[in-house]
């Protein structure tokens, strides 16, 4: 499953984006997205500045728009309420096509679909061009809790595990003819998950054996130690950087 | 049999009883020298995997003394008796829980310390004695389970470890990866101890065999003369495969 989404996420081209240190990039999409949400939305071209930015940066890592844009549709769910905010909100209205819309209600829609998608956009680019296993090395290298960092590797790991031992309970299930359907077959499945549960805790019993046999004394050790230059900061500086320019000229001119 | 200083490993008096009481090993004593090959037989049951954990210190002996190339067993030496005993557990899935199959093998030997080219050397080495030096980079899951179970073998190797321990290392594998994980076993230069109910397997790579039974060895021979015991093999619910005469095939 986790190992699913990074196949689904990553591209794997060469390019000036990818060989930089993760925890560089990683930094630097966190202070993008601090930037554009500290940007005044009334600012509005500030915004297509950000996208223009953005774009370039996947023009350099070399990761189509079409790309981008198909995986930026994990967004919808979040953004949904968005639109119902110019018909619930209250104050001074306007008519578009005919239907009263709140004024302060479509700019908090704007404000948070563009900052919304402006973040989502940066973190699939992020994705996009940094593997899985390298965003742990990077987060681990930016001092996240280490417990966190292992929690979040063996779910890369086992997800694909797990995922085929459920397929195979399942497959046995329908072997023996059981077929979900309705309410009344939900104990069932929810003994799967229980036994599904049962398994995974007695495989990690059994994993945690293996890292004992092997030296494992509650740390990770550490395998590549990833030493970014003055030159990659200055090369990851560049996004944010501008970004904050264009945030500083916003907040000028509003 | 006579225990020298040079001993891989040496097994005395040992006693165990899990915390509910049960009692699991009444007594082993069992000396592999150093280069030899041993299979380690026995009923479902009869110890086999609590001998095992004793012998890198997962579990603490109630009574006895284990020993790895001269060193006891104890809580002081542990990181040390970890890195001498490599144990290949049997579910390769178990074993290999990094992202990668380098990150994999290079997870023993960075826990030991070693970091930077001499790491990287150390992982190229163990996997290129097991033939999977071409998989570095790939998924552990996305290897066949013979290919996977080679790495396995790999990590361990990465540790130089004085005694291999594999758990039941032909299961679930097919005829064309068991007979290359036995040409990968046989040209190792290392103590081998091999834990099986596969005796043609035994047969074929280990010259001894010891046979562990409700708690205590009850049998230490050649494997040949040990398979062709029929009492003690009745005995001990040991059986060999239909058709198989351990006779009709040369031992090396």
């Amino acid at each position: 499953m986790g190992a699913g989404h990074a196949h689904a996420l990553y591209r794997h081209v060469d390019s000036p984006v990818h060989t930089l240190p993760p925890h560089c990039k990683l930094v630097a999409v966190f202070a993008f997205v601090v930037v554009v949400v500290s940007t005044p939305r009334e600012a509005v071209w500030a915004f297509a500045a950000y996208a223009v930015l953005l774009g370039a940066v996947a023009y350099v890592a070399r990761v189509p728009a079409r790309h981008v844009l198909t995986r930026m549709l994990v967004e919808v769910p979040f953004v949904a309420f968005a639109v119902l905010m110019p018909f619930v909100a209250q104050g001074e209205q306007t008519k578009v096509l005919g239907v009263s819309l709140s004024v302060s209600g479509l700019w908090g829609a704007f404000n948070i679909l563009a900052k919304g998608t402006l973040g989502v956009a940066a973190s699939v680019l992020l994705a996009s061009t940094t593997e899985l296993r390298e965003l742990l090395h990077g987060l681990q290298k930016l001092r996240l809790p280490p417990l966190l960092v292992q929690i979040a590797t063996f779910m890369i790991r086992y997800g694909d595990v797990i995922a085929g031992e459920l397929k195979r309970m399942s497959i046995a299930r329908r072997s023996r003819g059981f077929e979900a359907r309705g309410v009344r077959h939900w104990g069932v499945l929810a003994k799967t998950a229980g036994a599904l549960f049962i398994r995974s805790y007695e495989r990690g019993e059994r994993v945690h054996l293996a890292m004992v046999s092997r030296g494992y004394t509650g740390v990770m050790p550490v395998l590549e130690e990833t030493v970014a230059t003055r030159a990659q900061w200055a090369r990851v500086g560049v996004l944010p950087g501008a970004a904050l320019l264009v945030c500083l000229t916003g907040w000028v001119m509003v | 049999m006579s225990v020298t200083a040079t001993s891989s490993l040496a097994v005395r008096g040992l006693a165990y009883a899990y915390p509910d009481g049960h009692q699991a090993l009444f007594g082993v004593d069992l000396t592999i020298e150093r280069g030899e090959r041993v299979a380690l037989l026995g009923p479902n049951g009869a110890g086999k995997t609590t001998l095992v954990l004793h012998l890198n210190g997962i579990l603490t002996a109630g009574a006895g003394t284990v020993e790895v190339a001269g060193l006891p067993v104890a809580k002081r030496n542990l990181a040390e008796i970890r890195r001498r005993v490599g144990i290949v557990f049997q579910d390769p899935d178990d074993q290999l829980f990094m992202p990668t199959v380098r990150e994999d093998v290079a997870f023993g030997p960075a826990a030991a310390g070693l970091r930077g080219a001499a790491l990287e050397t150390c992982v190229r080495e163990a996997l290129e004695r097991v033939g999977m030096e071409a998989f570095a980079d790939r998924a552990p899951h996305h290897l066949s389970f013979g290919q996977r179970r080679r790495v396995a073998v790999a990590t361990v190797l990465a540790m130089h470890p004085e005694i291999l321990v594999l758990d039941e290392p032909s299961s679930n594998l097919d005829p064309a990866a068991r007979r290359e994980l036995a040409l990968i076993l046989r040209d190792l230069d290392v103590t081998v101890l091999m834990v099986t109910h596969d005796l043609p397997y035994a047969l074929e790579l280990c010259p001894r065999s010891v046979v562990l039974s409700e708690g205590t060895v009850v049998a230490d021979a050649p494997t040949q003369d040990l398979l062709l015991d029929e009492d003690l093999m009745r005995a001990h619910r040991l059986e060999l495969p239909f058709g198989f005469d351990p006779r009709s095939v040369r031992v090396r």
